[in-house]
């Protein structure tokens, strides 16, 4: 494999531990935000207006779905193996891994955004 | 030996002859029950969870009988709180998670290709812990004893003995020692599909069936152990008196709420995903095509695992917590229909793909699906807030519950056995009466469950033993009542059909023409799994690859002999199916019986507050698993290598982290981690719903001294024995040794410190919920610490008794991933009883 720059995506090691990094992300965005909510409500009494840090936490969220998704797109087109990639290669079961780690991104963008609404749209605790 | 040896017939016959014989049954009226083969554990434990799901069915019956009339009297209130408590509970707890858990260890090897999963004894286990556990719990209701609360025992109603007799306690302990079986059947399926597929199945070709059961057997790890630890709460307040569901001391009913649905709300989808893990399976098979879009199945498959641990609290909606908290779990419940819906779309294009056959089996699945998809729809109108306020706590949500669980796990599961019983038995099941049963089936449950959406609406509350006739409900249920008799009538039908089966004639081979590896299966099956262990190159290899039945038949693949006389597999890579090693699997043995009956006195006399006899069923329990395995693990081979065939040899021995028995500790401690962070949880839910917590009065308990030093003794031990690992991989041996008995002193000493904190305070856990859960994490921990101990011991006598060296050593790779989760649980515990209260 070619060492350019460009194509460090394509030498991550993928495993099924990747696979699991965009509905972890997912997971970790969820459970701050509900500990958040739920110990400024109990203990301030109020939940904060447009916290900047809920938004930073969001975007970082978002950006580590998009870029686990990104390079789950790139290995997922690395050349090799034959259509309709179901075969017993080391390549097949790379674009397999990377088509669903993409997939989960999706999914996973998806969840943090419907998280993240809520505060827009409602801000506070009752 | 090479290809052509496997021409010369006489060569197969005594090959033949060989396996036949390590795998053949005990024999005798009490030993052919002491058999380990997955095979056959499976089928006993299939029709015990069916058996139970019949049981649970009559209660049902006996349920609507009573709520057919307005003004009823067939039975009394208290008999009807038995009744629905003990319908609930054995269905989710003695259906179907035990219904998965058998249907996968049946399925799992032949679908890998296997001769069996890595630990078949400890399926024996699971099974006789699921057996006895569900006589102690279902058999209660003729003792008047049944549990009463609802199946989900809300406390304060539940944890006061006053108000509620011995059933809460048959709930909590039985159901936990259940709970035991469904860890130990989760360990076995991940590992069985991480580590005993067959050469060339990379996680790209691994069947559907295989991927759904990896993630429901770890959603199992998270989910269950939350549980397990709001017993543990549950249980000390009911027998000890430590106030955590007691609002006068500190304590607070609606942890039991959090803790139970965390495991609830991800139970319903251990139990859905499995179930349409067989349309995976059966779909293709019928449109005679590869299904379509199987990474969109594994996205479906390990997204709804996600998300659906993010939607516990919206069984909490009406009880007062922040409208933004349950905004965050409205949009996670919404955002779980997504990947939900993505399975049924993958079904559908492949059946519009296809060439569809009708098959009886079909019909289940679509007809499921249909009733599936109602459920789903009104599962997204309660995860509405402002709707579920309305219709919390009424029959609205019965309905919705039935039409998600019968379409989601029921029907599936007889699409399921019609499919299947061919495999199991050799013999179709009838077209005719299966069909008629399906009708049945789903007309009644319509029939049942639809008006249940409107009775709701209509202000019906759940859980009511009978209603006035002015409210105008009696057609409705009427029409209930009769639809769940048509229902039980169809599932009658498919039992005469079950029951007439054993006079049919055998069906060929793969009679459904399907092309994934179970089918390899013989209508004759012999107790073997595979005769060869398959070299495979596509997702459906029967129809893809050539000559592919006749090769495995032949003996042609992999380990197509038993020479050593003993049950063997081949484990893989995790990733590309690379063969590794060949391991011993575990031969017929009363050990996993005997360990489960005394497991099983723990928590049956517990309930009836017999301790001594229940501490010395404990003590039995550790020296039945010491016995269990010293005698049966980590045997050193009498050779290193062994040739597979096709010129591969494989080692027999492997240790660390390609080896099953370290991912099994590693997978058996992330359960024990998910329990204890229940109790951690429960220590910062009180911190976040008292003003004071910890209490003024009480804050000087347990201090920091004690903790901190029992902190640097679990430390001390845990160092020891990674260094201990270390020197002995080096040929160190007596340095190991010497490390190993420091750890222990090390060890035993945590125990003394880790308790002297609450206890030189003078904390008292009746007082209040603060020392109650203080208390509560040093026990755990403590316990954890004697565990270790016991472990270090352990490795230390087999290096002693020389059944463990420097090139055999996976009992103290595995003794150091204990000591891992236990040094972090050391942390954890000591710095928030120790160091919380001083910032807090």
């Amino acid at each position: 494999m070619t060492r350019d720059p460009r194509r460090w995506p394509e030498r991550l090691k993928v495993t099924l531990w990747t696979l699991i990094v965009p509905p972890t992300v997912w997971a970790g965005h969820f459970l701050f935000s509900y500990l958040w909510a739920a110990i400024s409500c109990a203990k301030v009494g109020e939940f904060a207006t447009f916290p900047t840090l809920f938004v930073v936490g969001t975007v970082i969220a978002l950006a580590i779905i998009i870029l686990s998704g990104w390079i789950a797109w790139v290995q997922g087109r690395m050349p090799g193996g034959t259509v309709p990639h179901e075969d017993s290669t080391e390549i097949d079961r790379l674009r397999f891994l990377a088509k669903s780690t993409l997939l989960l991104a999706g999914l996973s963008f998806v969840g943090v955004a419907f998280t993240a609404l809520p505060v827009i749209f409602l801000r506070s605790c009752s | 030996m090479s290809l052509h040896d496997q021409d010369d017939p006489t060569l197969r016959a005594a090959q033949e002859e060989r396996l036949r014989a390590v795998w053949a049954q005990p024999k005798g009226l009490f030993f052919r029950w002491t058999d380990t083969n997955n095979n056959q554990v499976g089928v006993w434990y299939t029709l015990t969870a069916f058996g139970f799901m019949l049981f649970a069915g009559v209660l049902a019956l006996i349920m609507r009988a009573q709520l057919a009339v307005p003004d009823n009297d067939l039975v009394e209130a208290g008999t009807f709180n038995q009744l629905f408590t003990l319908h609930g509970s054995m269905m989710m707890f003695l259906f179907a998670v035990p219904m998965f858990e058998a249907v996968s260890i049946i399925l799992l090897p032949q679908l890998l290709g296997a001769r069996d999963l890595p630990f078949p004894r400890l399926s024996a286990f699971g099974y006789w812990s699921f057996l006895i556990g569900g006589i102690f719990v279902s058999g209660s209701i003729f003792f008047d004893a049944a549990p009463d609360g609802g199946w989900f025992m809300y406390p304060p109603l539940t944890t006061r003995t006053d108000l509620s007799g011995l059933g809460a306690d048959i709930w909590m302990l039985g159901l936990s020692f259940i709970e035991v079986s469904s860890v130990a059947a989760a360990v076995e399926l991940i590992v069985g599909v991480l580590k005993c597929r067959p050469p060339g199945m990379r996680l790209n070709l691994m069947p559907l069936y295989a991927w759904y059961i990896l993630v429901v057997a770890v959603m199992i790890l998270f989910a269950f152990p939350p549980l397990i630890a709001g017993d543990i709460l549950f249980e000390m307040e009911r027998l000890l008196n430590w106030p955590f569901f007691d609002a006068r001391r500190g304590g607070d009913p609606l942890l039991w709420q959090h803790l139970f649905w965390i495991f609830g709300h991800p139970e319903v989808y251990i139990i859905f995903l499995p179930s349409i893990a067989l349309f995976a399976m059966l779909v293709p098979t019928f449109a005679r095509r590869h299904l379509l879009g199987y990474p969109w199945i594994v996205l479906a498959a390990v997204g709804t695992a996600f998300l659906s641990f993010g939607l516990w609290v919206h069984h909490m909606f009406t009880t007062g917590l922040p409208k933004i908290s349950l905004a965050f779990f409205s949009a996670a419940s919404e955002a779980v229909a997504i990947p939900t819906g993505v399975q049924i779309f993958v079904f559908i294009a492949t059946l519009w793909a296809g060439r569809v056959t009708w098959s009886t089996p079909l019909l289940y699945a679509t007809g499921s699906l249909a009733i599936f998809v109602i459920g789903g729809l009104t599962g997204v109108m309660v995860a509405v807030a402002p709707f579920d306020w309305q219709a919390h706590d009424s029959y609205f949500v019965v309905a919705h519950l039935h039409y998600v669980l019968i379409g989601g796990t029921l029907m599936p599961l007889f699409a399921g056995l019609y499919y299947y019983w061919p495999l199991i038995t050799g013999k179709k099941l009838s077209d005719r009466l299966g069909r008629i049963g399906f009708w049945l089936m789903f007309v009644g449950a319509n029939i049942a469950f639809f008006p249940m959406h409107l009775s709701g609406l209509m202000g019906m509350p759940r859980r009511v033993f009978t209603y006035p006739a002015e409210l105008g409900l009696g057609g409705l249920n009427l029409a209930s009542t009769i639809g769940a008799y048509l229902f039980a009538a169809g599932v009658a039908v498919v039992c005469v059909d079950l029951c007439l089966s054993p006079r049919r004639k055998k069906a060929e081979r793969n009679p459904w023409n399907a092309g994934t590896l179970e089918w390899l299966a013989q209508p004759d099956d012999e107790n073997w799994g595979v005769r060869s262990v398959p070299l495979i190159e596509s997702r459906y290899p029967l129809w893809d690859q050539k000559d592919f039945v006749k090769k495995v038949d032949e003996g042609r693949y992999f380990l197509p002999d038993a020479e050593e006389g003993r049950r063997e597999t081949i484990v893989t890579t995790v990733l590309d199916a690379r063969p590794l090693a060949v391991i011993r699997l575990g031969e017929p043995s009363v050990k996993p019986m005997l360990t489960a009956a005394v497991l099983g006195g723990v928590f049956i006399l517990t309930t009836y507050h017999l301790y001594w006899a229940a501490l010395a069923c404990g003590v039995a329990t550790l020296a039945c698993t010491i016995w269990w395995l010293w005698t049966g693990t980590a045997q050193i081979p009498e050779k290193p290598c062994k040739p597979i065939g096709h010129g591969i040899e494989l080692p027999l021995y492997l240790s660390g982290p390609s080896a099953p028995g370290w991912w099994a500790m590693f997978i058996t401690m992330m359960a024990d981690a998910t329990a204890f962070s229940g109790l951690v949880f429960g220590y910062f839910f009180f911190w976040t719903r008292h003003e004071d917590f910890p209490p003024m009065a009480l804050a000087d308990g347990p201090g920091i001294v004690w903790p901190l030093a029992a902190l640097a003794l679990g430390l001390v031990s845990w160092l020891l024995t990674i260094g201990a690992r270390e020197v002995h991989a080096r040929s160190g041996v007596g340095a190991a040794r010497l490390m190993l008995l420091v750890g222990i002193a090390a060890s035993l000493a945590g125990i003394g410190a880790g308790l002297a904190g609450p206890w030189t305070t003078g904390m008292d856990p009746e007082a209040h919920s603060y020392p109650a859960i203080v208390w509560t994490l040093v026990i755990w921990t403590t316990a954890h610490s004697g565990v270790a101990a016991i472990m270090q011991a352990y490795a230390l006598a087999r290096s002693l008794a020389g059944r463990m060296n420097p090139q055999h050593d996976a009992d103290l790779r595995n003794v150091t991933v204990y000591m891992h989760f236990f040094a972090l649980t050391a942390v954890l515990t000591y710095a928030v009883i120790g160091l919380f209260p001083e910032v807090a």
